[in-house]
């Protein structure tokens, strides 16, 4: 079944996406939103992690209003910004959403 | 194809930004003529719906955003019974209840129990979690 995981904290402050990389497998999505937009940055502390789940085909995505409320402009290769219609987009695509926080 | 969505809201329009995201992927879901079967509000997401907060005019107003949201769409918008009552948001009813000296609970909402939000689930495409 594939699930839209969804990440609003922080690397740098919690672990909930070093949580959310452990159990993503298959046909998943991350999207990264609010603080969880930290994540998909170059100095994100789940870079090694992240990128190698990204070579296993899992797609991860950055909450584009949030990242650049943030100040956030550039990402790990790979990572692809989308807007609120694109989210809703992927709530759609995936069977199931699970929101780490 | 248009999907249904039941939508739970965990954090309080202060001291959280899930408020926010949650109102604006409300607003795109139904730009997009999906149908939202319910929101549940619970934990601290129930400061939501008080209809006492008085933010400063330059601050995003969330519980008035989400009351016109909810007006707008016709929404069912369910809080979370217990979650309201320890929290100070409460109906006419747990006025009485309870002989407190106010109500509070915004007109669009109501409050229920952990089991609507079973049901609005059961009968969703997908449920939806802002947590807080």
């Amino acid at each position: 079944m594939s699930t839209l995981h969804t990440v609003n904290k922080s690397p740098f402050e919690n672990n909930s996406l070093t949580s959310c990389l452990q159990l993503c497998s298959g046909e998943d999505s991350i999207l990264l939103i609010e603080d969880g937009t930290y994540g998909g940055c170059e100095s994100s502390p789940c870079r090694e992690p992240l990128t190698r789940l990204m070579e296993d085909g899992i797609n991860v995505y950055v909450l584009e209003n949030d990242a650049s409320a943030r100040g956030l402009h550039t990402f790990l290769q790979g990572v692809e910004l989308v807007d609120y219609p694109g989210f809703v987009k992927l709530s759609c695509t995936h069977q199931c959403i699970q929101s780490w926080y | 194809m248009p999907m249904k969505f039941t939508v739970v809201i965990l954090g309080a329009p202060e001291g959280s930004l899930s408020s926010r995201s949650a109102l604006e992927f409300c607003h795109a879901l139904l730009e997009q003529n999906h149908q939202i079967e319910r929101l549940f509000f619970y934990a601290d997401g129930v400061h939501n719906a008080s209809s006492l907060i008085a933010p400063p005019q330059d601050e995003a107003d969330l519980p008035a955003s989400w009351s016109q949201l909810i007006n707008e769409y016709k929404l069912d918008a369910v809080v979370c019974i217990a979650a309201a009552l320890k929290r100070g948001i409460l109906d006419h009813n747990e006025q009485t209840r309870y002989e407190k000296n106010a109500a509070n609970l915004g007109a669009c909402f109501s409050l229920s129990g952990l089991g609507q939000l079973i049901a609005a689930s059961s009968v969703s495409d997908r449920t939806i979690t802002f947590g807080s």
